[in-house]
């Protein structure tokens, strides 16, 4: 297992917004955790990051080591676990070009920096022509591209992808779903959270279903577009 | 005219003393939010030490018996007390504020005060009520430019100043550790994202705005060389003014916020009795801020404060 998550309890001011989380991803899969809002799923996220605080009696490991032993910078720099944070995040007052950069702060693999910017650019040719560009000056599709891009850069073996489709037309969302799975053929293992249920099954190979802070379904992505209950209440119907 | 041009070289100087200041004001609260009240002080702290490294090369000149030039001793002077209280700024910033990093705002303010305290009385315990004097290093030419007094003093701590100025503002053009710095400003809680070591780049930040202020506070011991404990307070406001005035984290903001302090302040107390300086002088950044509230270059904080 790439990532395994044990028991995974997070409060918020002793509210707790995660009840045991248990789950896990296998090395290059593409997973995904549907849920209302409130769920917890950037939450869930959050605690992998180490962003915030995890309760006693949860384990976290990342390709065998103990996750809980790395501050929030180091899971990204040693361990290779990037994230895109809900409503993207960029740094707008730093160009395209200095967005990517930050990414590789800690990175000291100057050819290989070379080699993952060219497949950002390829896959986004868009922010290529961009480069100079303050990002905050970016389209929301624009954002969104630069906001996997500078994930990918920041050196990943697996991705954290906090509702990437929220805000993107249709037609711009299958593109950049499509843009994952170039990534994902690139040995990035992604993990996304999205309360878009059909898009995200549609595009993962397995899913968990997450409600009120606890996983209540998991399955392979055909079976939970079948059954009745995720249908229902998240598929409308 | 040459009245004018005359004033125009002491503001220039003052502003040069100010802007140094500002800077690490302005950087500090630009990054992490955060009002370091004990700024001032360090500015005096750096003096002191520049006091005391100045002092300490020239016994160690005459003792090993080699002669080393006033100005060679001025710029090791510099650049060795600009190295320690850069520590200076990283203790207090470690100490004091890191633990404060997620409480209110008004409580990392108090701190900063109390940590101005503790260094001037500090000071005083650790030197006495007994004024010291900054070592004289260089002798005082004086050039006269068309009727213009210019002194050599005055040419190299502007010029000093600048350089300064300059360095800095390449290195947060430049570097990755600028870089860095920009993006906490814009939203810090989501730098660890990248990778990047937040609580390194917040003593980095303590360390350069403290180095400024040492340089600051040496190159004012050049001009005038009594240093006393309680140097920096003043200064300490005053530089406080010109960060707010230049805007939240601006760097070009901070440095001519801090010269249009000097040159207000000079030229108000050219027209009007000097006595009334301050009170003319201050009146008039007053009214400027109320026209422009973020100042010359600022914006508000943005970004939300939480991921
Ligand atoms: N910083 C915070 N402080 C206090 N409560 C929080 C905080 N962040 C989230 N919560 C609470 O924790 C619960 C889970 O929130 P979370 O953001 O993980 O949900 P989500 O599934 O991502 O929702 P959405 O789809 O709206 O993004 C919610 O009840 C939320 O109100
Ligand atoms: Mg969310």
């Amino acid at each position: 297992m790439l990532l395994s998550v044990k028991n995974l309890r997070v409060s918020y001011d002793n509210i707790r917004a995660l009840h045991g989380v248990d789950f896990q991803i296998g090395e290059g899969e593409i997973v995904c955790i549907i849920g209302a809002n409130g769920a917890g799923k950037s939450t869930t996220l959050r605690a992998i990051s180490r962003m915030v605080p995890v309760e006693e009696g949860t384990e976290m490991t990342f390709m065998d080591q103990d996750l809980l032993q790395y501050s929030a910078d180091k899971v990204v720099s040693k361990l290779g676990i990037s994230h895109v944070p809900e409503g993207r995040r960029l740094f707008g007052n730093l160009t395209i070009m200095e967005n990517l950069k930050l990414a590789t702060f800690a990175r000291k693999d100057k050819e290989k920096i070379k080699e993952d910017l060219e497949r950002v650019f390829d896959i986004f040719p868009r922010l290529e022509e961009r480069k100079p560009q303050k990002s905050g000056t970016l389209s929301g599709g624009e954002q969104q591209m630069l906001a996997i891009g500078r994930a990918f850069m920041s050196g990943r073996k697996i991705m954290l992808l906090d509702e990437p489709s929220m805000g993107l037309a249709p037609l711009l969302m299958l593109s950049m779903f499509d843009a994952l799975k170039e990534l994902n053929k690139e040995g990035a293992t992604i993990l996304l959270v999205e309360q878009n249920a059909r898009m995200a099954l549609q595009f993962a190979q397995r899913g968990y279903v997450l409600e009120s802070g606890s996983l209540v379904l998991e399955g392979s992505s055909e079976e939970l577009l079948a059954n009745p209950e995720v249908k229902n209440a998240y598929l409308g119907g | 005219m040459v009245f004018f041009f005359q004033n125009l070289v002491n503001a220039l100087q003052w502003g040069s003393f100010y802007a140094l200041i500002a800077l690490g004001y302005s950087m500090v609260y630009g990054i992490l939010m955060l009002f370091n009240f004990a700024h001032g002080d360090i500015f005096m702290v750096g003096a002191y030490i520049g006091f005391g490294v100045a002092t300490g090369i020239t016994a160690l000149a005459s003792f090993g018996a080699i002669a080393l030039p006033n100005w060679l001793i001025l710029v090791l002077t510099i650049i060795i007390s600009m190295f320690l209280t850069s520590f200076v700024g990283i203790l207090v910033e470690r100490l004091g504020y890191r633990p404060l990093r997620e409480a209110p705002r008004a409580s990392a303010a108090i701190t900063g005060l109390m940590i101005g305290i503790i260094l001037e009385t500090g000071n005083l315990a650790l030197l006495g009520a007994k004024r010291v004097r900054f070592p004289s290093l260089i002798e005082t030419s004086t050039y006269n430019i068309g009727g213009v007094f210019v002194t050599n003093k005055k040419i190299m701590i502007v010029v000093v100043s600048l350089l300064l100025m300059f360095a800095l503002h390449q290195f947060v053009r430049r570097t990755k550790w600028g870089m860095a710095m920009r993006a906490m400003a814009f939203d810090y809680v989501v730098v660890p994202l990248m990778g990047v070591p937040i609580n390194t780049i917040a003593a980095m930040t303590f360390a350069i705005g403290s180095a400024l202020a040492a340089a600051a506070g040496i190159l004012f011991g050049v001009a005038y060389p009594v240093l006393d404990p309680y140097m920096g307070i003043v200064f300490g406001w005053k530089a406080f003014v010109a960060a707010i005035l230049g805007g939240r984290g601006s760097i070009l903001g901070a440095t001519l916020a801090g010269f249009l302090l000097g040159f207000i302040e000079i030229f108000v107390a050219m027209i009007f009795p000097s006595t009334l300086r301050d009170l003319i002088a201050y009146s008039i950044i007053l009214l400027i801020l109320a026209f422009r509230p973020h100042g010359f270059f600022g914006e508000p904080y943005s970004a939300r404060l939480r991921l």
